[in-house]
C-alpha cells in the first residue's frame, strides 16, 4: 500500500515535470530542447545500463550483445506503433489523446520486451555455457547478426533506416522506465534468486554444490535483462522518430559497458550515475568529437588503474556514504542478540 | 579384506544411505578410480584416506555430480544419482565442502549461508519482483535459520563480515555451515583440517562429532591428517592408485601392512 503511494506520487511529479520542461506552465520554466534531448538520452542510457548490469555486474556474465536486444526492442515496438497504432488509437476513440498515445506506446513497448526476452532466451541458452571471454565474443557476434538480420528486413526500412515513427515516448515515459526498471533489478538483486545471482559470480562452481540450477538462473537473468533493454529500445525509436540499424552497432553495446564499469559492477547507483556521466562527456565533449574516444579510453584505463572496482564498487551510494556508520550499528546488534 | 568380504552385492544393505558399486572414473588412459566399492551406513563418520593422487577428490567429485562416472552405479538412500548434475544432488540431501576453499568472497558470512538455505525455498522471480507476502515470510524465515546456524557455528559475531576477510580457520567453519543450510543427509567433507593448527583441528573433530549427533547424517571425510581421521572415523577406507586397498575400524588399519606399504614404499 505505502509502495503504491510512493509510486503513485513519483508518477505525478514525472508528469508535472514533464509538462514543466515542455513549456505548459509558460515558457520560462520550460528547458531547452536540446538539455531536454539530452535529459531524455540519459534517461534511456540508464534503463539500458542498469538492465546490463544485472547480468554483467551482478551475475558475473559478461554480456557484450546489449545493443541487439536494444535493436529488437526497437524495431519491433516501431513496426507495431506504425502498422497497427492508428488503428488502435481508432478503437481507443473514447479516451483523450495523451491517454490513447499512452496506451499504444505501452502495448509496442510490451511487444518489444517480449521479443528481445525471446531472443535473449535464444542467445543465452547455448552461450550461458560458456564463461569469460568465450562467452563475450559470442554474446558479440549475437549482437551483430541480430542487427545485420534487421538491416536485411526490407519492411523495417534496411538499410534506409526506418522513419516516420510517432514521437509517443517522452521525459515522463523514459522516466517512468527507468524508475521501473531500477525497481525490478534493485528487487531481484534483493532477494533470493539476487543472492544465487551473485553467488554464481562468486564462485559458480560452488554455487552449484550449494543446489543452485545456475544455467537456469544465469537465462532468467540474462532474459530479464534482454527484455529491459528491448523496453529502453522502443523508448528509444519513439523519442527519436527515426532509428537506423548504425545506433545498434557494438560500439553502442561497448558505451553501455563503459557505463556500468564506471559507474561500478554490481552497483546500481553505480550505473545510474554512469550513465549520466557518460551522456554528460560525450554531449560536454562534443566540440572534440573526434578525439572523444581517445579520451574515453583515457579515462577508462585511468579508471582500471585507480579504482579498478569501479566509481562505486559493489557497494550502493547510500551504503558508499554510511557504510562506516552501518558496520557499528550492526556490531551493536548482534552484541545486543547475543546478550 | 574382511570388511570386502561382509559386502552385500548389488542392492543396498537397509539403512544404507550411501551406495557405490563398481565405480570406474576414467580420464583418457588414466583410471582415476578403479572399480570402487563404498557403503555408508545412515549416521556413520567414515573416512576416505590414501596418499597423494590416489582419487580421493575424484570420489567425491563424482559423488557430487561434477563428474560422471565412466561406469558403475551410485546410490543415494535407494536411488541412482550418477551422472545428474550437481544441484540436483545436492536438493537430494548431499552437501559438500572444498578443498581449496570455495567461499562465496564478496557476500557477507549471513549471506553465504543464505545461498545454500535458498535451494529449499519456493521463491520464484514473479514473487520477488512484487515482493508478495509469502516471499517476505519466507526471507524471514531464511534469515531467522541463517543466523541461528551461525550461532551454532560461533560465527554470528562475523554474520556482516565478508567472507574473504574472515581468518582461515573460521573460512572452513563456514564452508561446514554452508553445507549444513542445505540441510543434507550425506556430508562430504574435503580436508576440513587442512592449514589448521593442533588447537583448531581439535575444535574441529568435536564439532564434526557433534554436528553427526544433533543432526544424525552421514559423512564422508577426506583427511590427510591421520589425527582426525584416526580419532572420529568409525569406519576408515584406503585408496592407493583408485582402487581400494583396506577398509575397517582405525585400529585395524593402522596395523594393515598394505596401508603401511603404500604410505611408506615397499621396505
Amino acid at each position: 500500500m505505502r509502495g503504491l503511494l510512493v509510486g503513485l506520487a513519483i508518477t505525478g511529479v514525472l508528469i508535472l515535470t514533464n509538462a514543466a520542461f515542455t513549456g505548459a506552465f509558460g515558457s520560462g520554466v520550460a528547458m531547452p530542447p536540446y538539455l531536454l534531448q539530452v535529459i531524455c538520452l540519459a534517461g534511456i542510457n540508464i534503463t539500458l545500463a542498469v538492465s546490463l548490469n544485472l547480468i554483467n555486474g551482478f551475475t558475473g556474465q559478461f554480456s557484450l550483445g546489449h545493443a541487439g536486444f536494444m535493436a529488437i526492442g526497437a524495431y519491433a515496438s516501431a513496426y507495431f506503433t506504425v502498422t497497427f497504432g492508428d488503428r488502435m488509437r481508432a478503437a481507443f476513440g473514447v479516451l483523450p489523446p495523451f491517454a490513447r498515445d499512452g496506451a499504444v506506446l505501452l502495448v509496442g513497448l510490451a511487444i518489444g520486451a517480449f521479443l528481445a526476452a525471446i531472443a535473449g532466451f535464444l542467445v543465452g541458452v547455448p552461450s550461458l555455457r560458456l564463461r569469460g571471454d568465450y562467452l563475450a565474443i559470442v554474446t558479440l557476434g549475437f549482437g551483430e547478426i541480430i542487427r545485420v538480420l534487421i538491416l536485411n528486413i526490407d519492411a523495417v526500412g534496411g538499410a534506409r533506416g526506418f522513419g516516420g515513427i510517432p514521437k509517443l515516448a517522452n521525459f515522463f515515459w523514459i522516466y517512468l522506465f527507468a524508475g521501473v526498471t531500477i525497481l525490478v533489478v534493485h528487487r531481484i538483486v534483493h532477494s533470493s534468486f539476487g543472492r544465487t545471482l551473485v553467488a554464481i559470480r562468486e564462485d559458480e562452481i560452488a554455487a552449484e554444490a550449494m543446489g543452485v540450477h545456475t544455467t537456469r538462473a544465469k537465462v532468467i537473468s540474462f532474459i530479464v535483462s534482454s527484455a529491459l533493454a528491448g523496453v529502453a529500445g522502443g523508448l528509444f525509436a519513439h523519442y527519436l522518430m527515426y532509428i537506423h540499424t548504425n545506433s545498434f552497432t557494438f560500439l553502442r553495446s561497448f558505451e553501455i559497458i563503459i557505463m556500468i564499469v564506471i559507474g561500478g559492477l554490481g552497483s546500481i547507483s553505480g550505473s545510474i550515475l554512469g550513465a549520466v556521466l557518460f551522456i554528460t562527456l560525450t554531449e560536454g565533449l562534443r566540440q572534440f568529437a573526434q578525439y572523444r574516444m581517445v579520451l574515453f579510453s583515457l579515462m577508462l584505463i585511468l579508471i582500471m588503474i585507480v579504482r579498478p572496482q569501479g566509481i562505486l564498487g559493489h557497494k550502493e551510494f547510500v551504503t558508499f556514504l554510511t557504510r562506516r556508520r552501518r558496520q557499528l550499528g550492526t556490531d551493536q546488534g548482534t552484541a545486543a542478540e547475543g546478550g | 579384506m574382511t570388511a570386502e568380504a561382509t559386502r552385500s552385492g548389488p542392492v543396498p544393505a537397509p539403512g544404507a544411505t550411501l551406495d557405490l558399486s563398481k565405480v570406474t572414473m576414467r580420464f583418457g588412459g588414466l583410471v582415476a578410480v578403479n572399480a570402487l566399492d563404498l557403503q555408508i551406513a545412515r549416521g556413520q563418520l567414515y573416512g576416505l584416506i590414501g596418499p597423494n593422487g590416489a582419487g580421493k577428490t575424484t570420489v567425491f567429485n563424482v559423488i557430487t555430480g561434477v563428474y560422471t562416472p565412466t561406469s558403475g552405479s551410485i546410490r543415494f538412500e535407494g536411488e541412482e544419482i550418477a551422472g545428474e548434475r550437481c544441484g540436483r544432488i545436492t536438493r537430494r540431501g548431499v552437501a559438500r565442502t572444498f578443498q581449496n576453499i570455495r567461499l562465496f568472497g564478496n557476500m557477507t558470512v549471513l549471506e553465504n549461508v543464505k545461498v545454500a538455505f535458498d535451494c529449499r525455498q519456493a521463491t520464484t522471480l514473479t514473487t520477488a519482483v512484487f515482493r508478495t507476502p509469502a516471499h517476505r515470510a519466507e526471507e524471514a524465515r531464511v534469515d531467522a535459520d541463517s543466523r541461528e546456524l551461525l550461532r551454532i557455528f560461533k560465527l554470528d559475531h562475523v554474520a556482516g563480515e565478508r567472507a574473504r576477510n574472515l581468518p582461515y580457520g573460521s573460512q572452513r567453519r563456514l564452508e561446514i555451515a554452508r553445507a549444513m543450510a542445505t540441510s543434507p543427509r550425506l556430508l562430504l567433507l574435503d580436508e576440513p583440517a587442512a592449514g589448521m593448527n593442533p588447537h583448531e583441528a581439535n575444535e574441529l573433530m568435536d564439532l564434526i562429532r557433534w554436528i553427526r549427533d544433533r543432526y544424525g547424517m552421514a559423512v564422508l571425510l577426506v583427511e590427510h591428517n591421520m589425527k582426525v581421521v584416526m580419532g572420529i572415523c568409525e569406519t576408515v577406507h584406503v585408496l592407493d592408485y583408485g582402487s581400494t586397498i583396506a577398509i575397517g575400524r582405525p585400529a585395524e588399519i593402522q596395523r594393515d601392512p598394505r596401508v603401511i606399504e603404500a604410505y611408506l614404499g615397499g621396505a
